[in-house]
């Protein structure tokens, strides 16, 4: 690229290939990834609608349908439009007789080797989290990523208590992670031992979602329950 | 590559056998090893990343060696290095369309196969002086050899590491497996294990050729 | 949008998360350039400066396509800046000081297809991170880089007087090396969490 035409007693034939051939096979390989792209959008699109789909549904057991809600920047609190995804995005889920069962969320945090995303379900009427369910881990494999699969520590999130406390405003008691088998209120989380730090990870998540969102959703419960059930999802 | 002078024009299946066993990209030449380490921690990542680099290595072989009379010299990297890049992000598209989880797993490996000097190697030392034909055989044939080293290391790291190949269990429920096989250091080891093995066998066909040479064939 | 501390992005980049050995970024020079101690610190140096000047160019790039909405051009730009700064670096090395262009001969060229570079610009674009947290991130990674790639030359210089198998010498004995490094890294997961 740099040997263009130094010497060049004929400058303008010498470099015409050159910028011929780099700007028409630039051209021609952008057409390419454009088409491309526009040819897949859909299908990536609704794939990963499915997964978000999937992913809810199985947080919030019992629930059958799912509808999106935004926060919006002026405070409002809403159905989402189309594009379901974004910081300040809930999934509510509905079961077949069109009523609540609870909100997913999703929250990350830094874990033993990397960033981990999970989803959990929130049910504002009994102010528990129903469910969780681990997005991406990059934990180690056999050992930390068992908190992806381990029935027992998966157990712990089917009526993890988030009550609010008098004030409306912080959760009465803050989840934390304590060693496998001494967990004695229900706002503990047994641990896997073997797996200390990503446990504590996964508490600290839902400890600092829950302190953010418990708190708001609790306050916004009944725009969920009346808009009517799931928007044709 | 030896037969230049006589069936420069002609392909022939050498060009597809040779990238198999005896120039096998990863074993023999010791190209593209970041994948090669990196996304062989299960059986099926090994072969989504393997069919992913044959599918770039057979469409770039093939483009480079149509352009190759177009293509001055003094650019052809950098135009080799434009259409690779365009074929990698045309494959991760496609791997985003046909599974999502297929994708997180590869992740930004799959970007990287546009470093992967086995590709820009081939487009460089073949694809730029032979015909369509040939390239393209070429390409399936270093695509396949690639693919085939891929598994090797994918399908032992799943077995010891995990006690299973391309998800399937293969011990029973009281098998204890080998984490480390699938971790980092694991996948260094296996390569460097592979290494050795191949090691092993050109220095006893060597052997037997200086024998032979020796009797008077 | 990420809020990492920038001493545990740079310790993460280093040592736990080390592209090398973590990640498997950047094998070729790894296995190419650690036959000797002073060309893997040269090495080492030069692929620091390339990713610093790389990351800061990946995050404008990244800002530029979403302003203008072409996500898919991501990795042609980002290749194109990788071989453009590789280039500038060569031409700005052999006019400052030709010894060191002339030490670092054909590695420098080489340095465009170290995926370290490419990966460095795609990890911290999903990551999210912003322009100082970029910087922190190629500098932890340029440090890793270069602390492993000597470590290996140490090692591998130590054993040019040892007698080692025939079968066992060259890429196989270099790659088991590299997987006990590796082994060893993995005590610092965790650290900085």
């Amino acid at each position: 690229m740099e040997t263009a035409s130094h010497g060049s007693a004929p400058p303008r034939p010498a470099s015409w290939p050159m910028y011929r051939a780099l700007v028409g096979v630039g051209v021609a390989c952008g057409l390419l990834i454009v088409s491309v792209y526009v040819l897949t959008l859909p299908v990536i699109a609704r794939n990963e609608a499915e997964a978000l789909q999937r992913a809810v549904l199985q947080v919030l057991p019992g629930a059958v349908a799912k509808a999106s809600f935004v926060f919006a920047a002026d405070g409002s609190f809403h159905p989402a439009g189309g594009a379901a995804t974004g910081a300040e995005t809930v999934h509510a889920g509905y079961d077949a007789a069109g009523q609540l069962v609870g909100v997913a969320v999703e929250g990350q945090g830094m874990g033993y080797q990397d960033v981990i995303r999970i989803l959990y379900g929130y049910a504002p009427q009994r102010q528990v989290i129903v469910g969780m369910q681990v997005l991406a881990s990059k934990e180690t494999p056999g050992l930390g990523d068992k908190i992806e699969k381990d029935a027992a520590f998966l157990a712990n999130f089917q009526s993890l208590d988030v009550r609010l406390a008098a004030d409306g405003e912080n959760l009465q008691h803050s989840i934390e992670a304590v060693k496998q088998g001494t967990k004695t209120t229900p706002w503990q989380i047994d641990g896997i031992t073997g797996a200390t730090i990503s446990s504590k990870a996964i508490a600290s998540i839902l400890r600092q979602g829950s302190a953010q969102w418990v708190p708001r959703l609790h306050a916004r419960q009944a725009d969920l329950v009346s808009s009517g059930g799931p928007n044709g999802e | 590559m030896v037969n230049k002078g006589s069936a420069a024009t002609s392909a022939s299946t050498d060009d597809f056998i040779k990238g198999l066993w005896r120039d096998n990209p990863v074993f023999v030449q010791v190209l593209g090893m970041c994948p090669v380490l990196a996304v062989t921690n299960s059986g099926i990542n090994a072969l989504a990343m393997g069919l992913a680099t044959l599918f770039v290595l057979v469409l770039s072989n093939a483009l480079v060696s149509m352009l190759r009379h177009f293509i001055p010299r003094q650019v052809r990297i950098a135009t080799f290095i434009l259409i690779i890049a365009t074929f990698v992000t045309v494959v991760d598209y496609l791997i985003q369309a046909i599974s999502l989880d297929l994708h997180r797993a590869l992740g930004a490996f799959i970007s990287l196969i546009v470093v992967n000097c086995l590709i820009l190697g081939r487009a460089e030392a073949f694809a730029s002086k032979n015909s369509v034909g040939r390239s393209i055989l070429d390409g399936l044939g270093m695509g396949v050899g690639f693919t085939f080293a891929l598994l090797c290391l994918g399908g032992v790291r799943e077995i010891l590491g995990n006690g299973s190949l391309f998800g399937v269990a293969l011990f029973p429920a009281g098998f204890q497996p080998w984490i480390v096989m699938i971790l980092p250091s694991g996948g260094f080891f296996t390569l460097g294990l592979w290494l050795l093995f191949f090691n092993y066998l050109k220095s006893r066909r060597q052997a037997r050729q200086a024998l032979a040479q020796e009797v008077g064939v | 949008m990420n809020n990492d501390s920038l001493w545990s992005i740079f310790l993460n980049a280093s040592l736990v998360n080390n592209f090398v050995l973590a990640y498997f970024l950047g094998i070729c020079p790894f296995l190419g350039v650690s036959g000797k101690l002073g060309t893997a610190t040269r090495m080492g140096g030069a692929v620091c400066f390339v990713m610093l000047v790389s990351s800061v160019c990946a995050y404008g790039i990244h800002h530029l396509l979403l302003a203008i909405d072409a996500p898919y051009l991501q990795l042609i730009s980002y290749i194109v800046v990788i071989a453009s700064t590789v280039q500038l670096v060569e031409m700005f090395i052999k006019k400052m000081s030709p010894t060191l262009f002339r030490a670092l001969g054909i590695f420098l060229p080489l340095i465009t297809t170290n995926c370290a570079i490419l990966g460095l610009a795609l990890f911290q674009t999903n990551k999210g991170y912003d322009l100082l947290q970029c910087v922190v991130y190629a500098l932890g990674a340029g440090s890793g880089f270069t602390l492993a790639l000597v470590l290996m030359a140490g090692v591998r210089e130590k054993l040019e007087l040892a007698t080692v198998p025939d079968m066992v010498q060259g890429t196989a004995l270099t790659l088991m090396i590299a997987g006990i490094l590796s082994l060893s890294f993995m005590g610092f997961a965790g650290l900085g969490a």
